[in-house]
């Protein structure tokens, strides 16, 4: 399915392809399934910039008249044992994950992009041991391997989290764009920019990059979901993050004991945080797989 | 064939030694003295020594990885710097418990997710497709242990259908009983698996319905239903046991969080703890271990692919 998709456009010249990729842009801002996305995104984004002038609440605030109380007109989200306002630290939480899953990502996807050209490109030798060293990285289940990373750095810091999730990422986008390069680098424009005696770099960067931008994009999006899905999970247990700090793994950690005696809200309201968005994202990329087929 | 399996055979065990030295150098090239962090802050430069001499710190480093993969190579994972006891006592009956607890998964998560993908495939471009691989994905990008702390919450506690523990009281542990504690848990790692697998059946089945083989069946006389089961399924589930193998690092990533939030003596657990004790060798081991279930997994799965598809066996060498 994906071959022969890719293979009809790979016929077509770099002009038409730059059409072909207009049209398409164009239908992805019309997708409904685009646009739940963005908006859950983008008002997390907001969230995440803005937090601590929206919230009603200071983050670290606390009320000892009000201790675990259900929600209520003064707090629409109740409060935690520790009487902190669970709305505000929502609000403020998202800035941490927002932040962590983009860096983490972003890193991981120039890396992975870095790789990917240069084992698609070069082939040979060195592909081969880069690809065995890949596929050892991905027998180890990301999560455990940067539990492992986090506690032999001593890590509670949220830069070194970022770095370690970054990395480990790296070998799976290398993958995807290493495929996408394999089949451009076939193509007749890549040898004719070899005869025109091109040097590497501009070969790399000006004519297999941008031809190749759509799958980075989407591996993007997808490692984004990711991102989120192992920075809440590894705060939730504690490591990569500063204890106490707000956000939303560390807050369900420290609440959810409390759910066995009905106090539900401060642990429900940072659980369908991470959800909406998790599948905010998985709404983007979803949308964007579909209509660039990939 | 046999050449093949032997092929993937050296393979998985070159990945394996990768994977030991990746953990290696991971732990042993970055900042931080393991010595120091172990004996606190209080700890004299004579004890210091002691400690790296006991543990062979003070070897170089390659002399240390082969000694180290020599002795894994025999069984002996090291000695947990916590219990002062072999890895292997503390992490071999955890793993019985994490493979109870990934078995009921398996059982439940492979056959729903099969048939959720039939179901869509069968029902394409309608309602119940776009429920199946939209839900399904969105469920999946969810984290297991927001997914399990929403399933205690919903159904431990304020419904109260099934048990909030994964781990029967002492006494109770009749093999019912047993699974019955793992349903639960077993729902957390299915609402994020489900996703995966339904969509590559759902792929699989969609290209069997449209290929000529079908449409002989079904011009013979074959009803459609009976032409699924006999023809499509066959060769959609090739794709989808491939897709399985793949979600298996998935399912042992997601086991940590679920077994935490159920309270179930597994190898999460033990995990957790070694990261709150900063206990490396029982790290190191369960990266090993886990790495090590995955490859399996992986390689038997490559096999039964091959066994399954001819085709394939061709193309092994790339």
């Amino acid at each position: 399915m994906t071959e022969s998709s890719t293979s009809s456009i790979a016929e077509k010249s770099n002009l038409e392809r730059k059409i072909i990729r207009r049209e398409r842009l164009s239908l992805v801002i019309k997708d409904k399934t685009f646009l739940i996305g963005t908006s859950i995104l983008g008002f997390w984004l907001l969230m995440a910039l803005f937090g601590t002038f929206i919230a009603p609440h200071g983050a670290s605030d606390q009320d000892f008249e009000f201790v675990s109380v259900p929600p209520q007109m003064k707090f629409w989200f109740g409060t935690d044992a520790n009487g902190q306002d669970v709305l505000s630290r929502v609000i403020i939480g998202s800035r941490l994950i927002v932040v962590m899953a983009f860096s983490a990502t972003a890193l991981g996807t120039v890396l992975g992009t870095a790789l990917g050209l240069a084992t698609g490109y070069f082939k040979g030798k060195f592909d081969m041991i880069v690809m065995r060293l890949i596929e050892a990285i991905s027998a180890i289940p990301v999560l455990i391997i940067a539990l492992l990373a986090i506690a032999a750095l001593e890590g509670r810091s949220p830069t070194l989290t970022v770095i370690v999730i970054g990395f480990v990422f790296t070998p799976n986008i290398g993958r995807t764009v290493r495929a996408a390069v394999l089949g451009e680098s076939e193509l007749e424009y890549v040898a004719a920019a070899r005869l025109r005696t091109e040097r590497t770099r501009h070969i790399l960067f000006r004519e297999i990059l941008p031809n190749v931008l759509p799958p980075i994009i989407v591996e993007f999006t997808v490692r984004l979901g990711y991102a989120i899905f192992a920075i809440a999970t590894l705060s939730f247990l504690g490591a990569g993050v500063e204890y106490g700090s707000p956000n939303w793994g560390s807050q369900i950690a420290e609440n959810w004991g409390n759910i066995y005696s009905n106090v539900w809200w401060p642990t429900a309201f940072p659980a369908l945080a991470i959800a909406s968005l998790a599948v905010s994202v998985n709404l983007i990329s979803d949308s964007l797989l579909e209509i660039f087929e990939l | 064939m046999k050449r093949f399996i032997l092929q993937r055979l050296g393979l998985s065990v070159i990945t394996v030694f990768l994977v030991c030295v990746i953990v290696f150098f991971l732990t042993h090239i970055l900042p931080g003295d393991v010595a120091r962090q172990y004996l606190g802050r209080g700890a004299t430069e004579e004890d210091l020594v002691e400690f790296r001499r006991v543990f062979g710190l003070d070897r170089p480093l390659f002399s240390q990885l082969f000694t180290w993969i020599g002795h894994l190579l025999q069984g002996d994972l090291g000695q947990s710097m916590q219990y002062r006891g072999p890895v292997s006592d503390l992490l071999l009956p955890a793993i019985r418990y994490s493979a109870k607890l990934a078995g009921v998964a398996f059982f439940i998560i492979v056959p729903i997710s099969i048939a959720g993908g039939v179901v869509a495939a069968m029902n394409r471009g309608k309602k119940v497709d776009r429920f199946i691989t939209v839900g399904g994905l969105s469920a999946a990008v969810i984290p297991e242990f927001v997914w399990a702390i929403i399933l205690v919450l919903l159904f431990g506690v304020t419904f109260q259908i099934f048990p909030v523990s994964a781990f029967p009281e002492e006494g109770e542990r009749s093999l019912l009983n047993q699974v019955w504690h793992l349903v639960l848990p077993s729902i957390s790692l299915l609402l994020v698996l489900f996703g995966y697998v339904a969509r590559i059946t759902r792929a699989g089945v969609i290209e069997a319905l449209d290929s000529d083989y079908m449409r002989t069946a079904v011009l013979k006389g074959l009803s459609r239903r009976k032409a699924v089961i006999k023809h499509v399924l066959r060769n959609a589930l090739l794709p989808t046991i491939a897709v399985i193998a793949s979600q298996v690092p998935y399912l042992i990533g997601g086991l940590i969080a679920v077994e935490i939030v159920f309270n179930y003596p597994g190898f999460g657990t033990i995990l957790k703890g070694a990261v709150d004790a900063r206990d490396y060798s029982v790290l190191q081991a369960g990266v090993i271990v886990s790495s090590l279930v995955i490859v399996l997994f992986q390689l038997i799965a490559d096999i039964l692919f091959a066994l399954l598809n001819p085709r394939i066996r061709q193309k092994v060498s790339e």
